[in-house]
C-alpha cells in the first residue's frame, strides 16, 4: 500500500513542473510557520525559566539591588572580588569539590559492581533489579530524613551498632569533620538507583556473542570484565560520570535537611550558600555572582569530560 | 555452582544494604516512641497510631494532594511541549531547524539552581507565589524530554508521513494520530521520569510556597522534621514513609519502560 502511494506522489510531481518553484518558496515559508507554531510554547518556556534568568544572573552579579530584586547600582567585578577574598565562600568551594570527590567515583563503582552482579543469568535476579533501582523513586527529603534519624547521636541505628561492638558513637552531623562525609553517604545511597538502571541498560545493550567468543579463547572472568564489558560500557559510564559530577554541584535538599551548611561551614555547598545569600540575607547580586560560578563550574567539567572522554571513550 | 553461591551472597548482601534505610523508616513507623528510645529494630505491634498522628499534625493529606496535582500537570505539560517540539525538529522541514535543536540541547549546560534568583523575582511580579502555575510551568520543558523523544520520531518511517499528507491528513492530525500512538513506550518513560523527579522537587517548592496553600509533600516533611524531631521520630517516620510510597509504587510498576528511555538518553547522548 505504501508503495503504491509513494507512487502517486511522484506522478503528482511530475505533473505540475509549472508551479513547482513558487509554490516551493511558498511552502518553506509555510513550514518555518509550522515548525515555528510548534515550537513556540516550548521555546517561550526555555526563553523566560532558563535563557533570560540566565542573563539576569551575570547582569545582578554586577549590580547592588534590594531584597525584591530591584536593581540600585553598578558595581562591576566587586562581588567577585570579595567572593575570591572571602574565607566562607572558599570553605564552601572546598566542600563542594570534597563532595563531588566523595560521591561521584564511589556511586559510579558501587552501581557498576550492582549492575554486573544484576546481569548474571541467574533465578530471581528481575527482583534484585527493582531493589537496586528503588533509591530512585526515594525523594531527597525523604530519604535525607531517614539518614537523619540514623545518623542521630543518641537515637541512631549507625551509633548504636557502633555501641554493640564496644566502639564510641561518631557524632554523624556536628562534626565539621565527619559531617560533608555524612551528607556524601546519604546522597551516595539516594543516586544509586539511577546509576544502576543506567549502567545495567548499558550492559544488557552489549552482545551475548562477545563473551562467547571470548570464552571459546580462555578468558576468564576478570578478563572478560575488563577487556569486554569496561570497555563497551564505556559511552555509558562517560554518560553517568557527566550526569553525576553536575548532579553533586547541584546538591541541596540532603544540606537543608541533615546540616543546614553546618557546622562552622563545612557543609555549606555552593547551592546552600547561593540558596542562603539570595533568601535568608537578601544579597541577589552576591548570590548571583556565586551562581555565576557554579554555571562555569558545571560549563568547565562538562568540556574537560567531553575532552577526556573523545580519546578514552570506546564507542560501537 | 560456586559462582552461584557468590553471587546469592553479594546480591543478598547488597540488596541488605540498600534497602536497610527503607525497612528501618517503615518498621520505625511503628513503632512507640519508648521504642525508638530503646533503638530496637522492629516494633512489638502494628499500630497505625503514628500514621494517625502524622496526618493529624500537620495537613500530611492536603501536601501529598498538591504533590499530586503539581506533579501530574508537569508530566502533561512536558508530554505536550516536548513532543510538539520534538515533531517540528523532525517532521517539518524548515532552515535553522537543527540549531533550534542545539539550543535545545544546549540548556542542559544550564543548572537550574544557578537561575533560581531571577526566576524568583519573575515568579514574584507574574504574581504567581503560592499558586499552581508557580510550581509547575517553569517546568514545562525540558531538553532530556524533546531529546528524548526527537530520537524516537526519527525512527518513524518518513514515507508514513508523505503517505498520510497524501490521504488528506493535517499535520497535526498525523502529529496526535500517528506520531503519539507510535511513541507510547518513549512518551511513557518520559510521563514517568517527570512525574518522579516533580513529586521529589525540594528546593523551588521551598522558595516559591510559604503557606499551605500550595505546599508539596516534601516541604510538609520538612516542617515535620523541624517541629517534631524533637520528641516524636515514628510519627516523623511515619509521615516520611507516605512521601514516600507513591514514587516508590511508580518506580516498580514502571521501571521497565524507564530504564528504556533512560537507557537510549544515555546511549545516544
Amino acid at each position: 500500500m505504501e508503495i503504491e502511494k509513494k507512487t502517486n506522489t511522484s506522478v503528482q510531481q511530475v505533473k505540475k513542473p509549472v508551479h513547482k518553484r513558487k509554490s516551493a518558496k511558498r511552502r518553506e515559508w509555510e513550514n518555518l510557520g509550522a515548525g515555528l507554531l510548534y515550537l513556540l510554547p516550548a521555546l517561550l518556556i526555555v526563553g523566560v525559566f532558563l535563557f533570560y534568568p540566565m542573563m539576569k544572573t551575570l547582569y545582578y552579579s554586577f549590580h547592588v539591588t534590594n531584597a525584591s530584586g530591584a536593581v540600585i547600582n553598578f558595581i562591576g567585578f566587586e562581588y567577585y572580588r570579595t567572593l575570591f577574598e572571602s574565607s566562607a565562600f572558599r570553605t564552601s568551594m572546598k566542600a563542594t569539590f570534597l563532595f563531588a570527590l566523595y560521591t561521584v567515583p564511589t556511586t559510579i563503582i558501587i552501581s557498576l559492581f550492582l549492575a554486573v552482579i544484576t546481569n548474571e543469568k541467574v533465578k530471581g535476579v528481575p527482583f534484585f533489579r527493582v531493589v537496586f533501582s528503588s533509591t530512585l523513586g526515594i525523594s531527597v527529603a525523604a530519604g535525607a530524613t531517614i539518614w537523619l534519624l540514623l545518623f542521630h547521636p543518641s537515637l541512631g541505628v549507625l551509633n548504636n551498632m557502633l555501641n554493640a561492638f564496644g566502639l564510641s558513637g561518631v557524632q554523624w552531623l556536628t562534626s565539621p569533620n565527619v559531617a560533608l562525609i555524612s551528607v556524601a553517604i546519604t546522597t551516595i545511597w539516594m543516586n544509586i538507583g539511577f546509576n544502576f538502571i543506567v549502567l545495567l541498560g548499558g550492559l544488557q545493550n552489549i552482545s551475548e556473542e562477545l563473551y562467547e567468543s571470548a570464552k571459546i579463547d580462555g578468558a576468564g572472568y576478570w578478563r572478560q570484565l575488563f577487556n569486554i564489558t569496561i570497555p563497551l560500557l564505556s559511552p555509558t559510564l562517560f554518560f553517568v560520570s557527566v550526569v553525576t559530577i553536575i548532579n553533586s554541584f547541584q546538591t541541596f535538599g540532603q544540606v537543608d535537611i541533615l546540616t543546614g551548611g553546618g557546622p562552622a561551614n563545612s557543609t555549606n555547598l555552593i547551592v546552600y550558600s547561593i540558596f542562603r545569600e539570595a533568601f535568608y540575607n537578601g544579597y541577589f547580586g552576591y548570590a548571583s555572582a556565586q551562581a555565576i560560578i557554579l554555571f562555569v563550574l558545571v560549563l568547565i567539567f562538562t568540556y574537560i569530560q567531553f575532552k577526556v572522554g573523545e580519546k578514552k571513550v570506546h564507542y560501537q | 555452582m560456586m559462582k552461584k553461591i557468590i553471587i546469592y551472597t553479594l546480591l543478598i548482601l547488597s540488596s541488605l544494604i540498600i534497602t536497610f534505610p527503607v525497612l528501618y523508616a517503615v518498621s520505625a513507623s511503628f513503632m512507640t516512641s519508648a521504642e525508638i528510645n530503646r533503638g530496637a529494630l522492629l516494633p512489638s505491634s502494628l499500630s497505625f497510631e503514628n500514621y494517625v498522628a502524622a496526618f493529624n499534625n500537620v495537613p500530611l493529606l492536603h501536601f501529598l494532594f498538591n504533590s499530586f496535582v503539581v506533579s501530574f500537570t508537569v508530566m502533561i505539560g512536558q508530554l505536550i511541549l516536548c513532543s510538539l517540539a520534538a515533531f517540528a525538529i523532525v517532521f517539518i522541514p524548515f532552515k535553522g531547524r537543527n540549531f533550534v535543536f542545539f539550543l535545545f540541547i544546549s540548556t542542559m549546560l544550564i543548572p537550574w539552581e544557578a537561575t533560581i534568583i531571577p526566576n524568583y523575582v519573575t515568579i514574584q511580579n507574574l504574581g504567581w507565589v503560592n499558586t499552581y502555575p508557580g510550581l509547575t510551568v517553569p517546568f514545562f520543558a525540558i531538553a532530556f524530554g524533546i531529546f528524548l523523544l526527537r530520537q524516537h520520531f526519527l525512527t518513524i518511517p518518513k514515507e508514513l508521513y508523505e503517505s498520510a499528507q497524501i490521504d488528506g491528513c493535517t499535520r497535526f492530525k498525523f502529529y496526535y494520530k500517528f506520531v503519539l500512538p507510535l511513541s507510547k513506550p518513549m512518551l511513557s518513560a518520559l510521563g514517568i521520569f517527570g512525574f518522579l523527579t516533580t513529586w521529589n522537587m525540594y528546593l523551588w517548592p521551598l522558595l516559591v510556597t510559604n503557606n499551605n496553600d500550595v505546599r508539596t509533600v516534601q516541604i510538609g516533611l520538612k516542617m515535620m522534621v523541624s517541629a517534631e524531631t524533637g520528641t516524636s521520630w515514628n510519627v516523623v517516620m511515619a509521615g516520611t514513609v507516605m512521601v514516600l510510597l507513591p514514587t516508590l509504587l511508580l518506580l516498580i510498576l514502571g521501571l521497565n519502560q524507564l530504564k528504556r528511555g533512560l537507557t537510549a538518553g544515555a546511549l545516544k547522548g
